[in-house]
């Protein structure tokens, strides 16, 4: 049962990432981009990860999808034609992925073969993260939020042109 | 045999809560007309059956016979997708609803919670994703029909949306604080026992603030007066569903209806103590039948839910519309410091007086 779940999540997630950067209408990519979103999300419902499931949705299909859209019909973009004369470099870059994954497969073979870590089910999912990413992993949070306040400050500064003379 | 017993049970229920859902859509339908009347001193629909009551049934009908038009230029697939990504995600959310008191019922041989679909532990968080996902279907609807006005409408909508949703995720946060549950069951729960209890005036820190802030930003999410700039006639004709007729208008109409229910059932839950009475346990428990006290407790839930209904309508009759940049300072520099100021003095509280 749990293979089925995976398997079609897995499935329709390559397909629709692959729709993403084949399809020529931007609008369409952006949807098959949340088609993907939600299948990332079913995925992490089956590993019994609610509440990344749900922030999966929230922050990426919700506000960052929303604002990829909202870009794409305001410069109004019919066909995006610039990125299909790269055939080549990216084949030569798909075929050292294959060639990689397929090694990869070998060594798992021969190797011990992967045992996926069991899923953590203590005191509920979002307790347990929220444990973790405030103790363990406190410096990483830390500096994460310190990357994302000066990003938010360098587009205060960008958007904001006038900034300078107001002061003086 | 246990699983296909489940699966019936479990569309049973979804059955019974759409069709309540869209049965009180139909009533919302006329009462707003009833209400704006009454509140502007005239009757409102009159002609069909006894003071127009029968008047939702003949404004379906009439949708469901007009023609189906799709603009020329359209595109005819996003055209067709966007009414229903308006409408699915409004109704998802009633899935983790708690209608009425958490027991069990054994039916078969199963374990039945027969008042809420699914008790999921990130309840919330659910409503709050699908939610989210709403937008979609207003912006592509507003992209695809090919009119100025439209698209107009949807970009609008979706800048209104992201900005307003930010407020209501803020203000529910100050409840997870106190309830230390994303669960709607147990938040419910935990304001059992009177109105004191209830997260709108509960010690140590009532979330009065959270409440406003919450009230206010759902009123702007679902793009209802005096925050309809999306569909404000005046200037888009009817924003991003101008060019939408028939069946497909009726869906953006009723997922705007089914918002206003989920939002109303999301607030009775969070502040008002959802089916709890504002007394201590229920009058039909202290008179000897505690077998049907479930019914009061549903009947409070539906008379908060019905509460927030009708503050929706008396807001239409009472405020005029914002303009578009008041509408973004407001959500930005008003709602927003006050969310955030209601976090951090909510989280005071809760480390200096745990529950």
């Amino acid at each position: 049962m749990d293979h089925i779940f995976f398997f079609y999540f897995a499935g329709v997630i390559a397909v629709t990432s692959l729709l993403v950067v084949a399809l020529r209408n931007p609008v369409y990519s952006a949807l098959a981009l949340l088609i993907m979103f939600f299948h990332v999300a079913g995925l992490y419902v089956t590993l019994h990860a609610e509440f990344l499931a749900a922030v999966q949705i929230v922050v990426y299909a919700g506000a960052i999808l929303v604002l990829y859209l909202f870009v794409v019909m305001l410069l109004n973009v019919k066909t995006e034609e610039r990125y299909h004369n790269q055939l080549p470099v990216a084949g030569l870059l798909g075929v050292m992925l294959c060639t990689e994954v397929i090694l990869l497969l070998i060594q798992s073979r021969t190797a011990a073969s992967a045992v996926p870590g069991d899923p953590v089910i203590t005191s509920g999912n979002t307790e347990t993260i929220g444990e973790v990413l405030y103790s363990t992993y406190l410096f990483p949070f830390e500096v994460a939020s310190l990357i994302l306040l000066v990003a938010m400050i360098g587009a205060i500064i960008l958007a904001k042109k006038d900034i300078g003379d107001t002061v003086q | 045999m246990e699983i296909g017993l489940r699966l019936a049970v479990s569309l049973a229920q979804i059955a019974a809560v759409m069709g309540v859902v869209m049965l009180t859509v139909m009533v919302l339908t006329l009462a707003e007309r009833k209400v704006l009347g009454w509140m502007q001193d005239r009757m409102g629909p009159m002609e069909v059956g006894p003071y127009g009551v029968l008047q939702p049934i003949a404004d379906g009908l009439k949708l469901f016979f007009k023609e189906d038009i799709i603009p020329a230029g359209a595109n005819k697939f996003l055209f067709t997708l966007a009414p229903i990504l308006a409408l699915v995600p409004a109704m998802i959310g009633f899935a983790v609803i708690p209608f009425g008191p958490s027991m069990t019922i054994e039916l078969f041989g199963l374990q039945i919670k027969p008042f809420v679909i699914s008790d999921i532990n990130i309840g919330i968080l659910y409503i709050l994703a699908f939610a989210s996902i709403g937008a979609y279907g207003i912006i592509l609807g507003g992209w695809a029909s090919n009119s100025k006005y439209s698209l107009l409408g949807g970009l609008r909508s979706a800048a209104q949306v992201i900005s307003y949703e930010l407020n209501v995720g803020l203000a529910i946060v100050g409840v997870i604080l106190l309830s230390g549950s994303l669960s709607l069951v147990k938040i419910t729960e935990a304001q059992a026992g009177g109105f004191w209890n209830w997260y709108v005036l509960a010690m140590p820190f009532p979330q009065i603030f959270a409440f406003v802030v919450y009230v206010i930003s759902s009123v702007a999410e679902t793009n209802r007066v005096p925050f309809d700039l999306p569909e404000a006639e005046s200037e888009l004709v009817a924003g991003f569903f101008t060019e939408y007729s028939g069946m497909r208008f009726a869906f953006f109409f009723i997922a705007e209806y089914a918002n206003m229910i989920l939002v109303s059932c999301v607030a009775a839950a969070l502040f008002l103590g959802g089916w709890n009475a504002p007394y201590p346990g229920t009058i039909l428990e202290y008179i000897g039948l505690e077998r049907i006290a479930w019914m009061e407790n549903v009947v409070w839930f539906a008379v908060k839910v019905y509460f927030f209904l009708f503050l929706f309508f008396w807001l239409r009759a009472t405020l005029p519309r914002l303009r578009y940049d008041q509408l973004m300072r407001f959500g930005w520099k008003v709602m927003l410091p006050i969310a955030l100021g209601n976090i951090v003095l909510t989280s005071i509280a809760a480390y200096f007086f745990p529950r």
